[in-house]
């Protein structure tokens, strides 16, 4: 890598409620990259993400994308300098459309006519939401739900998305085909930091991969690397 | 039969102004989970700022039509100005307090305000005359007069505008968002700062136009009438489930016809032994009967799910 990175973070501390819960991580990710972050429950995958869509403010350490420091930039307005997170359980709006959770999506852009043509962009990705366009989010099952947070997150036009646990609590099939959708975005040109607890699938979909143990990174590399490696494996994929 | 239609044509018309301000509770419950018992106040207010802008108005020869919509238009902005005032000061700081502090804040906000309105306009009652006269219209035995026609009316028109703005616009969207899912709609871009500002901002409006219309119908201002009304349509908007704004409005009329009936004929009930001044009695024996049978009101949904 020899370009500067998207996205960098420089020993980044977070702590709530007397807990550190990152102990000073360092991670970086390129232009066009997909990273994952794996570990076990508790280690702090949720924190990074939540730090990063500035819905938690570090304690200390740095946060660069684009070069420029994302320290005192609110969540909000991150979403518009491309940066989304599908949060953990996703975070749809059971109350609104399947059309007006995707709407949503495109809150900070102002374009009518192609957030229009974005819509059915989404539509052609996600044939099923299609058919469910004008039914309330909260009706769809898990798995359409987070076709929805997916679609949702690519109608703000993101540089990087970031994806919380986009598998859990989802069916096995579900599951590839969620993962091949994340392969698609990727393969479109989109940044994508993916945190997942199902490492084999992570690490398989991934270019490079960190992995995380109680809030400090413990190894990083390529992800066929990390697949390979005894620790992962004992650790993360049970052999 | 007389009786009957006359109380249902006044319960419409002061549960058009309910609804109003029921209205207001409900937005700010949605989002904020807070009672806002302030909201009151702000019709108070409202009424005061008009009475104030069209005696103005009037006495720099305006013509009395364009006095009226102007002093409504100022009581309007008024209150807007006052709303996001009272986000700002007394809520936003206890953002995250726990959930009794902000309504303790809520019901000092109120006291305040009140007090306030007594030392700018004293104890007395001002008398709230339009520039007109409002012709009475015989409608099978009961009247109705210009005046309430043109309660019911706006307030018709108005809350139709209100669905619209949060059915079909991108403001109206994010309110729904916000209020379903602050942190999710944060991700989205939404400055949730700002989605709550409006929402207090709109309440306030639809309490300026509620207050104008009560003082337009009774003829009456006076700094404590702030107090009846809000508990009042605190209630409707518990009967129709708060949070809910279909229910809001369901609720303030509903309230504005059990008042007005039950007004009418506990007399006859109760063979003359209370009389229609026992008016209040029953939007409270509504409430106490809301909260014991169905604590989340006609419309509404589970009260524990809020995002």
């Amino acid at each position: 890598m020899t370009a500067t990175p998207l996205l960098e973070v420089q020993d980044l501390k977070v702590s709530y409620g007397g807990i550190q819960a990152l102990k000073g991580i360092s991670l970086s990710i390129a232009q066009g990259e997909l990273v994952t972050l794996i570990g076990s429950n508790g280690a702090g995958k949720t924190t990074t993400l939540k730090a990063l869509a500035g819905l938690l403010h570090p304690t200390s350490g740095k946060l660069h994308y684009q070069e420029q420091s994302l320290l005192h930039i609110p969540a909000h307005q991150r979403v518009a300098n491309g940066i989304s997170l599908v949060p953990e359980g996703r975070g749809i709006f059971a109350r609104l459309t399947v059309e007006e959770n995707l709407l949503m999506g495109a809150y900070v852009r102002s374009d009518k006519a192609e957030t229009a043509a974005d819509l059915e962009r989404q539509y052609v990705l996600f044939p099923r939401l299609a058919e469910r366009r004008a039914q309330l989010a909260g009706t769809l099952s898990g798995g359409e739900q987070q076709m929805v947070a997916m679609a949702r997150a690519l109608m703000s036009h993101p540089t990087l998305l970031m994806l919380d646990e986009p598998s859990m609590g989802l069916a096995p099939l579900m599951v590839e085909k969620i993962f091949e959708t994340i392969r698609d975005i990727s393969a479109q040109g989109v940044t994508i930091l993916l945190v997942e607890q199902n490492a084999k699938l992570a690490l398989e979909a991934a270019q490079r991969g960190y992995v995380l143990e109680s809030g400090a990174i413990t190894l990083s590399g390529a992800a066929s690397e990390l697949l390979g490696s005894d620790a992962v494996q004992r650790a993360y994929l049970g052999a | 039969m007389d009786i009957f239609f006359q109380q249902i044509i006044n319960g419409l018309v002061q549960g058009s102004v309910y609804a109003l301000v029921a209205l207001g509770y409900t937005m700010v419950y949605g989002i904020l989970g807070l009672i806002n018992f302030a909201h009151g106040e702000v019709v108070m207010i409202g009424a005061m700022v008009a009475l104030a802008a069209l005696q103005a108005l009037l006495a720099a020869a305006f013509a009395p039509v364009l006095a009226v919509l102007l002093s409504l238009l100022i009581a309007v902005a008024a209150c807007m100005a006052l709303g996001y005032s009272i986000e700002r000061i007394a809520y936003r700081p206890l953002r995250n307090a726990p959930r009794l502090a902000p309504l303790i804040t809520a019901i000092g906000m109120s006291i305040v305000l009140q007090n306030l309105a007594m030392m700018i306009w004293g104890r007395e009652y001002h008398s709230f005359n339009l520039p007109f006269t409002s012709n009475s219209h015989h409608l099978g035995g009961a009247v109705m007069n210009d005046v309430q026609i043109g309660i019911v009316v706006v307030a018709l028109v108005i809350m139709a505008g209100l669905m619209w703005l949060v059915h079909h616009t991108r403001t109206g969207r994010a309110m729904r968002a916000v209020a379903e899912n602050p942190a999710a709609a944060t991700l989205m871009g939404v400055d949730i700062n700002r989605v709550i500002s409006v929402t207090f901002m709109l309440g306030s409006a639809l309490a300026a136009i509620a207050g104008f219309m009560v003082s337009a119908n009774y003829g009456i201002v006076h700094y404590y009438m702030g107090f009846m009304l809000g508990l009042k349509a605190f209630t409707a908007a518990v009967l129709g489930g708060i949070g809910n704004l279909r229910g809001a409005m369901l609720g303030g009329v509903l309230l504005g016809l059990i008042e007005s009936l039950g007004a009418g004929y506990i007399g006859d009930i109760t063979g003359g032994f209370l009389g229609s001044h026992y008016q209040d009695v029953f939007a409270f024996f509504v409430l106490i009967a809301v909260l014991v049978f169905r604590p989340s009101g006609l419309l509404g949904e589970k009260l524990a799910e809020r995002a």
